[in-house]
């Protein structure tokens, strides 16, 4: 066995616990999970079947982690992991899987598919079988800071045309405040707009708050990849920056795998509870809101549907939160068939997007989220994940379908009272 | 060995023989997959893990909408099968005889030829799952070795259950002692498959809707 296979095992049996245990030992192959994966729906292709994907994982549980198998291991009778399987498997487990968890909610004896295979991604990754796209992000967060190669000095010149256009102050480096807002690379170069809206919206709710210099990056292309160690040591940053600068909470931006990162795994993945909370945007302006410090004159005119991003909604938690916005600035919302925790994943989270393999069976999927679209015939809509919306866009653009997409936290923006 | 033998033989050191088998494994398993254990969640919760975990273990039994439409052969199939399965099992006179001659007490039954006609439905329901999962593209490519002889070893004892009933094809001692033999065997894979499922979905289900109950989700 070479050493980073073996590498890989390990990471592999580092995984199983007690909930993985359950989860492989209830499988009865009924196929299900199968029509909840658009990568499955939209292609028909059965190796893509949500639980196939978690193969090698299921290897190692069986012939390490049960007595019949470890039975079967010694008489040379268990399935083996080896470079071949995860050579094959790369493509089902990175390519074709966003990790957007709606697997998980329609398994009829209760397994967390999607968890699964990201602890399958663990392994794969140690074992040196992670796409090529992947590793450079993550090879640019470890030593930029970004998966995009965004430094402070962009953020800088970027921050300064939010102040020019604005008028406001964004402010940097600030200690003692409220509130500290992460950023994704994605919206610092492609949708600076969010800035100068959360700039806008912190004014007249009169809160206080800041950028850090040193940690502003929210992404975290070890989640995605499925590094552990690289994954904290992103976390650790913006945890070290929160301290440092007594920030009572972490704001994670318009990004899905961003809050998981920082909200639901950061504390995991450092080994520690966090001295400061972690809200998504569309949490803290709900917030707002609640208070009364948060008020829109105006409203949309056009017909809005809202789409959950699957690690803000199914997998984060966040759902009512967009919802009661979106109420605030429209009369004419309409859910997506499946809208809320069952929606349907874009297509892109979960890496598909920084794996340019990928690109292909990423626009085909998209035919999920069409049919979607084409059942409610929106005028615009309405999201909260820079990642869903580029690659919204870009889907929308391949079928030559010609609907605006917004982002909540711009779009309250735009509609705010004066006073 | 006459036939009278072989059905004191399966009704005595038979049955104690597969019992132990079936408990100790059940057991063995329970216990492999708690004593892995699970790291206790350091994020601040915004849901109870516990309430989240009941919840799902219960309403996981009933499918979304979108699912529902999407599979409604495996689905309805699968109900059928399951439903009767257990109504065959534990609610017709004989079957709570004998296991109130075991653990001391019985229940009420249901009419004989209710039974009867659950008996034929969920054998007709079992041979539906099996065209199914020879013909569902997905389950197809899913199914290995185990699936089809869990699927059989579970199917023999309604069908020898059913020829015991009505008479058919042998003598009744024969009958009866190939029909409890047909459950010994069933016993005896049990914690060794798949079949293992029938105890561990709740655990699964425990998991899946305590950590998203934790997140505020309802799974």
């Amino acid at each position: 066995m070479s050493a980073t296979l073996e590498k890989g095992i390990n990471a592999f049996k580092r995984q199983i616990d007690s909930s993985v245990a359950s989860f492989f030992s209830s499988c009865v192959h009924c196929g299900l999970c199968a029509e909840a994966c658009l990568f499955y729906t939209e292609t028909g292709d059965p190796k893509r079947t949500p639980i196939n994907k978690t193969e090698p994982l299921r290897r190692i549980w069986k012939s390490e982690y049960t007595l019949f198998g470890r039975v079967g291991k010694m008489l040379g009778l268990t399935k083996k992991v080896d470079d071949k399987l995860l050579e094959e498997w790369q493509e089902l487990v990175y390519d074709s899987c966003t990790l957007c968890g709606r697997c998980s909610m329609v398994c009829p004896v209760g397994n967390d598919i999607a968890l699964m295979i990201r602890k399958t991604r663990e392994g794969m990754a140690a074992a040196g079988q992670a796409p090529e796209g992947l590793i450079g992000a993550t090879n640019r967060s470890v030593t930029i800071g970004s998966p995009m190669g965004v430094k402070w000095p962009a953020l800088r010149a970027q921050i300064r045309h939010v102040e020019e256009d604005s008028g406001l102050k964004i402010p940097v480096d600030v200690e003692d405040v409220e509130y500290m807002l992460l950023l994704s690379s994605m919206e610092i170069m492609n949708f600076p707009e969010f800035i100068e809206a959360v700039a806008k919206i912190f004014d007249k709710a009169g809160v206080t708050w800041t950028i850090s210099s040193e940690a502003f990056e929210a992404t975290n292309s070890g989640i995605q990849i499925g590094v552990s160690d690289i994954a904290a040591e992103l976390v650790q940053r913006i945890v070290d920056v929160a301290d440092k600068l007594r920030v009572k909470t972490v704001i994670s931006p318009e990004c899905g795998h961003a809050y998981m990162a920082i909200r639901w795994d950061g504390p995991n993945l450092v080994g520690k509870p966090f001295n400061f909370k972690v809200r998504h945007i569309l949490e803290v302006m709900d917030e707002l809101r609640q208070q009364d410090r948060l008020k829109v004159a105006t409203k949309e005119s056009q017909k809005l549907t809202y789409h959950d991003p699957c690690q803000i909604s199914r997998r984060g938690g966040v759902i009512d939160e967009p919802r009661r916005l979106i109420d605030m600035i429209s009369d004419d919302f309409v859910e997506m068939p499946d809208g809320g925790k069952m929606n349907w994943c874009c297509g892109a989270g979960g890496g598909v997007s920084a794996n340019e393999r990928a690109d292909e069976i990423r626009l085909k999927v998209f035919e999920r989220k069409k049919a979607q679209l084409d059942e409610v015939k929106p005028d615009a809509i309405i999201s909260a994940c820079s990642n869903c919306r580029i690659h919204l866009e870009d889907g929308l653009e391949e079928y030559n379908m010609e609907i605006p997409l917004l982002s909540l936290t711009e779009t309250i923006a735009e509609h705010l009272a004066e006073d | 060995m006459t036939e009278i033998e072989l059905l004191s033989w399966a009704r005595g050191p038979g049955l104690q023989i597969a019992t132990v088998i079936f408990v100790a494994g059940v057991v063995i398993r329970i216990f492999e997959i708690f004593m892995l254990g699970r790291k206790a969640n350091l994020a601040e919760a915004k849901g109870g893990e516990m309430s989240g975990g009941l919840k799902t273990m219960i309403t996981r039994t009933i499918p979304d909408r979108t699912t529902f439409k999407r599979s409604s052969v495996t689905i309805v199939s699968g109900y059928i099968f399951h439903i009767g399965l257990f109504i065959v099992c534990f609610l017709s006179a004989p079957h709570i005889l004998f296991l109130k001659d075991i653990i001391g007490f019985g229940w009420p039954s249901l009419p004989t030829p209710v039974i009867d006609a659950f008996a034929v439905v969920t054998i007709i329901a079992m041979l539906a799952t099996l065209v199914n999962r020879l013909t569902n593209k997905v389950m197809r490519y899913l199914t290995n070795f185990e699936d089809l002889l869990t699927w059989f070893i579970t199917f023999l004892p309604l069908v020898t259950g059913y020829l015991a009933f009505h008479r058919i094809g042998m003598t009744a001692p024969t009958l009866l002692a190939v029909h409890i033999l047909s459950v010994e065997l069933l016993l005896i894979i049990f914690p060794f498959t798949k079949l293992m499922h029938a105890f561990t979905l709740f655990i699964a289900r425990w998991y899946n809707g305590a950590i998203s109950g934790y997140r505020g989700v309802a799974s």
